[in-house]
């Protein structure tokens, strides 16, 4: 029975740095959808979006009583929740303008180019954005504001699980479900859906390809701030170079999971944290970063379309 | 516009050349190397601004051997293999007399070979692990090294917290976490006390309710955390939301106000051993806590205040080798004895490590307080 407790206990714990990871793979999976290119400059994206949230929290700690609560009760839930949200909400809107500026100022120039230019690219946006941000905010790591309490939720038994790993894991559940109808529901999901099948097409067919890239920056880059919030909640110190490990993890993620596929990029984040998990509680923490690499090197020898990927032939 | 002749160039030229710093071999060089920036980059930053203050005292009063002291900084971004290559800029580009560093151990490491294959002298004011100055007889430290830490830890546990079951939580990836959590343990594990087990966990880590998870079932009295603040800030935090109630004890690695900053409440009532304590009533601490508050606006902590030391221990053994030989400080430097730093009386022994006090502090209300000075 104790058996089962720990494994399941270590099983919340991974779903909930899983998510993370699946928040990260997305964009990653859903710019290679349109664009065919790999934006390395994804992770630091995570890390503008925790650093969003530090210069956010402050302006609206007043209004919403930041870190006077100690616990969740039935009558504070609401109102703790709707000012962590908003916090996140404008993270997310911030981070996809940044996002969306992004692939206009560096990117789109290169569109017409070999793909390796914008790939390089990508890697010097990735190393500007970190430097910038120890440039402007200092390098020294930074405490995160405490957006909602943090405690052990109550009635689980043996089980801990922190109101700050159950508000990651609900919060991953809900952008999923909103990301889905985006993609399959709406007008721009289908463009962005017919630009990864066959971009010439989709311009033939009236559709304004540059929007749809831009959106797909906005969307992928605002899931990658709400994962930077939700981290920075549970383990609230923030760096300039938080988003490197993590930004890499994903993309094995997203490899893993078949990259260009959505569903994929959730399933492969969730086995990453899992497995990561699992490698930490058997007594190798020193292996924890290097499990990812191992599955990567695995899935590209045996796989290499990932566990969801469709294999593309090469037309003539 | 008229294109420039051919004259106005060499004259462009020249005059850029006469913009360009004077020949600086009236200068005595010395190459800091220190993290500042990267995940120890407060820790570099107190380091770095200890040492200055040191040269910038020492050029007022009209330098060493007649000429002022060049202070050369480079910074490694807490990477691994940044000091090396720094290391070796030092000595083969800027031909530095001795070198100032690194702060940990982990780097101190990678420059101390090569310093000592050059035959030129290094001091590092920080790094702890018993190891760097065993590479060679051109390697010095001025602070104290992990045994000793290691015992005050253990020590402080059994006496005075009365620890009968310990745990040690080691950070892998650092050589200093690593060789204090031996030292801990064979001085911990005595009269029936014993540490009953140890988790790792590495440097970057940011979840480690794994590792703690199987800590509080195992209900130690106390767990020893010989890591750095960057990481120990969150382990106090989560230990505390898991409902782990015994003190946590650490080392120097604790001392940067990031520590108590992320960890908030979940800091209090833990202990670290320091090298140095700003609360300390010797007239010789307080008048440099003022100096340096005066100006950097802040409190010296104990990095701050051993860099300090360092630069000025470097700078007293040049002024007494008479030369800028390197063999000759290198002498100096093993021959120092009694030297009156703010954290506290340095000889170099013929190990050519420092022994000199420590003390313990306790963090209370949001600051760490002096508990005890332990003289070794």
């Amino acid at each position: 029975m104790d058996k089962l407790i720990e494994v399941l206990q270590q099983l919340v714990n991974g779903v909930s740095l899983g998510s993370i990871y699946a928040l990260i793979a997305l964009g990653y999976t859903m710019v290679y959808g349109v664009l065919r290119f790999i934006n390395f400059a994804h992770g630091d994206i995570y890390m503008l979006g925790a650093y969003s949230g530090f210069l956010l929290a402050p302006l609206f700690a007043q209004t919403f009583k930041f870190g006077e609560f100690d616990t969740f009760t039935p009558e504070n839930t609401l109102f703790i929740l709707c000012g962590a949200g908003l916090v996140m909400v404008l993270s997310m809107a911030i981070c996809a303008g940044i996002g969306v500026l992004i692939e206009r100022i560096a990117y789109r120039p290169l569109r017409e180019r070999p793909r390796l230019n914008v790939l390089i690219t990508a890697i010097g946006v990735s190393l500007f954005l970190q430097n910038m941000t120890q440039y402007r905010l200092g390098a020294d790591p930074k405490a995160f504001p405490q957006l909602i309490p943090v405690h052990v939720v109550e009635g689980l038994g043996n089980l801990t699980i922190l109101t700050s790993q159950l508000a990651i894991i609900i919060a991953t559940v809900i952008l999923l479900i909103i990301l889905r109808f985006v993609v399959m529901r709406t007008k721009l999901g289908l463009a962005m859906r017919a630009l990864s099948l066959n971009p010439t097409a989709c311009s033939i067919m009236g559709v304004n390809n540059d929007i749809v890239i831009s959106f797909t920056f906005a969307l992928g880059s605002a899931l990658a701030a709400a994962a930077g919030i939700l981290v920075s909640m549970d383990s609230p110190s923030i760096n300039p170079l938080m988003g490197n490990l993590p930004g890499i993890k994903a993309f094995v993620a997203a490899v893993l999971g078949g990259i260009g596929n959505i569903p994929g990029a959730a399933l492969g984040g969730l086995i990453i944290g899992i497995l990561e998990t699992f490698v930490v509680a058997i007594g190798f923490p020193q292996w924890r970063d290097g499990i990812a690499f191992a599955v990567l090197i695995v899935i590209l020898l045996f796989k290499p379309t990932g566990i969801l990927g469709r294999v593309e032939r090469e037309k003539v | 516009m008229a294109k420039p002749t051919w004259m106005q160039v060499c004259l462009g030229v020249l005059t850029l050349l006469s913009l360009a710093p004077q020949n600086s071999h009236a200068e005595i060089k010395i190459g800091a190397v220190t993290c500042l920036t990267g995940a120890l980059s407060t820790f570099g930053v107190s380091s770095i601004q200890g040492a200055k203050l040191a040269v910038e005292e020492i050029n007022a009063s009209g330098g060493t051997l007649g000429q002022p002291i060049q202070l050369i900084v480079e910074d490694n971004g807490s990477k691994a293999g940044e000091t090396a290559t720094i290391t070796r800029k030092f000595i083969s580009q800027d031909k530095v007399v001795v070198i100032l560093g690194d702060l940990t151990s982990s780097a101190t490491m990678e420059g101390a070979p090569l310093a000592q294959a050059a035959k030129i002298p290094l001091l590092t004011p920080s790094a702890t692990n018993v190891a760097i100055t065993k590479i060679g007889n051109y390697i010095f430290r001025s602070c104290f090294i992990d045994p000793f830490t290691g015992k005050i830890m253990a020590k402080f546990a059994l006496d005075h917290l009365q620890a009968k079951r310990a745990i040690v939580m080691t950070d892998v990836k650092q050589d200093y976490s690593v060789g204090l959590t031996e030292a801990i343990e064979h001085f911990f594990n005595q009269n029936g006390a014993r540490i009953s087990n140890t988790f790792s966990y590495s440097s970057g880590d940011t979840d480690f309710r794994t590792q703690l998870t199987e800590v509080r079932n195992a209900h130690p009295d106390v767990v020893f955390l010989p890591g750095y603040y960057t990481e120990v800030g969150l382990i106090l935090l989560q230990a505390r939301q898991l409902g782990i109630k015994c003190p946590f004890v650490g080392g120097e690695g604790w001392d940067s106000p990031s520590l108590i900053q992320v960890a908030g409440k979940a800091a209090e009532g833990n202990y670290y051993t320091d090298h140095f304590s700003a609360a300390d009533p010797e007239p010789r601490v307080q008048n440099f806590v003022q100096i340096y508050r005066a100006k950097y606006g802040a409190i010296p902590d104990a990095l701050a205040a051993l860099w300090y030391d360092g630069a000025r221990l470097l700078a007293q053994a040049v002024q007494r080798a008479g030369s800028t030989d390197p063999a000759k400080i290198r002498d100096a430097l093993a021959a120092t004895r009694d030297f009156d730093g703010v954290t506290g009386r340095i000889s170099i022994d013929e190990n050519r490590n420092a022994s000199k006090p420590g003390v313990i502090l306790k963090i209370e209300s949001g600051e760490p307080k002096m508990v005890q000075q332990i003289t070794p």
